[in-house]
């Protein structure tokens, strides 16, 4: 049984819960066993907190790494952010005696060390490599036959060159999950454009962030697409949060939260009371 | 008036965004790019203006802060550039020099107080409960000794002169 150490840090638990829940809900189903990384903090953000100040960046990532390696787990992640800062940040130590003897000075006042071991994964990718979609299909009740559009987000696939889990300009593992539990995936224009709000756009410059946006939903709406499935709670809280000002309407659901819907978890323990544009299914 | 700054490379060297010597001004992520499209930014420009040592006007600018961190670039790039390294390190030595936006500032004030960058909510921690999860999610919130470690870390690395004003 796959076992991972569950990292669920921001916008997730604190604004879409139902994405957590989703998710633990839909590693039950799949036989992957989840535990909670306790004490964990913010990834910290790749964006902003790593613009600031890359060494309390790296201290504070190699922190969570240290708090699975403790446990003798690799990390899951569930947001493209968090994806991204640890497996940088993990990237950047694991085998390297010199960072780690860096890093490991600032952790030594807190009486921890990291050793270099852990691994990071994405909720995304351990569905699709280590579960598959074929047993992923055995495991759906309800299939559902919308039309979708698929947004993989920047920093799930990027940078490949040490990612190496698709084709960064087109890639497909997201649009077969996602056709798994009987959805269309509707094939679009500017496929791979970033939503906007990474990179500390969305808090800087919300104006420049919104015409990332608004590009993305006018391909999207133009696709056929009914609903916007995304992989990543920051890319899934700009589509969320964005369209009513810019006047579309199309339901936006993380991945756990479609396949709970497949798998049968009742639309009320998908937590979409927190959605800012309404959930119609 | 621009004011070349040739110390300015190894201070770039030091940051961590030496490679920005390997751009040879191709253009292609600027093509790509965007933020580009949508504003003043344009990486091939930040690029060579890293190159000439254009310290100030980098550090000042508003374009700094325009890239989104999309990997575009990255991923097409000829020579290997990595340019979001780059433009990380540029937005380190623009911070140290006080350049911030103020919601960026309350980010980070965010990440120092909580040790995530947004806030708790009692309508979402009532929501978690009626999901039947725990109203605190179990990290570093639900925990002073764990909360304690990370205020260290951040002291220790020199974060606390961010968040002060
Ligand atoms: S694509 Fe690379 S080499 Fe070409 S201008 Fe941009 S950074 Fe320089
Ligand atoms: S990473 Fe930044 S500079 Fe590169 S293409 Fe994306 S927005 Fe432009």
């Amino acid at each position: 049984m796959a076992k991972y150490a569950f990292f669920l840090g921001c916008i997730a638990p604190l604004r879409y819960p139902g994405i957590e829940k989703s998710t633990r809900e839909v590693c039950k189903a799949l036989d992957i066993e989840l535990v909670d990384l306790d004490d964990a903090s913010c990834c910290p953000a790749p964006g902003v907190i790593r613009a600031f100040n890359k060494k309390t960046w790296l201290a504070a990532a190699a922190r969570n790494l240290a708090l699975a390696e403790q446990k003798g787990l690799p990390i899951m992640t569930i947001c493209n952010g968090c994806y991204g800062t640890l497996f940088d940040a993990a990237h950047e130590l694991n085998g390297n005696p010199e960072a780690l003897k860096e890093v490991n000075e600032v952790l030594k006042e807190i009486g921890m060390e990291y050793k270099g071991t852990t691994e990071v994964r994405h909720f995304a990718e351990v569905l699709y490599n280590e579960i598959g979609v074929e047993k992923i299909k055995e495991k759906v009740t309800k299939p559902l036959e919308y039309q979708v559009a698929t947004f993989y987000g920047c920093h799930f696939l990027k940078p490949s060159a040490i990612k190496n889990l698709d084709d960064p300009e087109n890639p497909h593992i997201l649009d077969d999950l996602v056709e798994a539990t009987g959805a269309k995936s509707m094939p679009r224009q500017q496929k791979m454009l970033c939503c906007g709000a990474g990179g500390g756009l969305k808090a800087a410059f919300g104006d420049v962030a919104m015409k990332f946006t608004q590009t993305n939903l006018e391909n999207m709406q133009a696709s056929g697409a009914k609903y916007i499935i995304d992989v990543c709670p920051f890319c899934h809280l700009q589509f969320d949060g964005s369209q009513k000002d810019l006047g579309f309407n199309m339901p936006v659901l993380h991945l756990s939260q479609l396949y709970g819907l497949a798998m049968g978890m009742s639309e009320q323990d998908l937590g979409l009371s927190a959605h800012i544009t309404p959930v119609v299914l | 008036m621009v004011s070349p700054n040739p110390e300015f490379f190894n201070e770039l060297t030091a940051a961590g965004a030496g490679d920005v010597k390997l751009c040879f001004q191709c253009g292609t992520c600027t093509a790509g790019c965007p933020s580009g499209r949508r504003t003043s930014y344009r990486t091939r420009k930040l690029m060579r203006m890293a190159q000439l040592g254009l310290r100030e006007e980098i550090l000042n600018s508003e374009e700094l802060w325009e890239c989104s961190t999309c990997y575009t670039c990255v991923e097409r790039c000829p020579r290997q550039v990595p340019i979001v390294d780059i433009v990380i390190s540029l937005r380190n030595l623009a911070v140290a020099e006080g350049h911030m936006y103020p919601n960026h500032k309350n980010t980070a004030k965010n990440f120092s107080k909580y040790g995530h960058t947004v806030p708790v909510k009692d309508d979402i921690t009532a929501l978690r409960e009626s999901l039947g999860l725990p109203g605190i999610p179990p990290t570093v919130l639900a925990s002073d000794k764990a909360k304690a470690d990370l205020d260290k870390i951040l002291t220790v690395t020199g974060f606390d002169k961010i968040t002060s004003e």
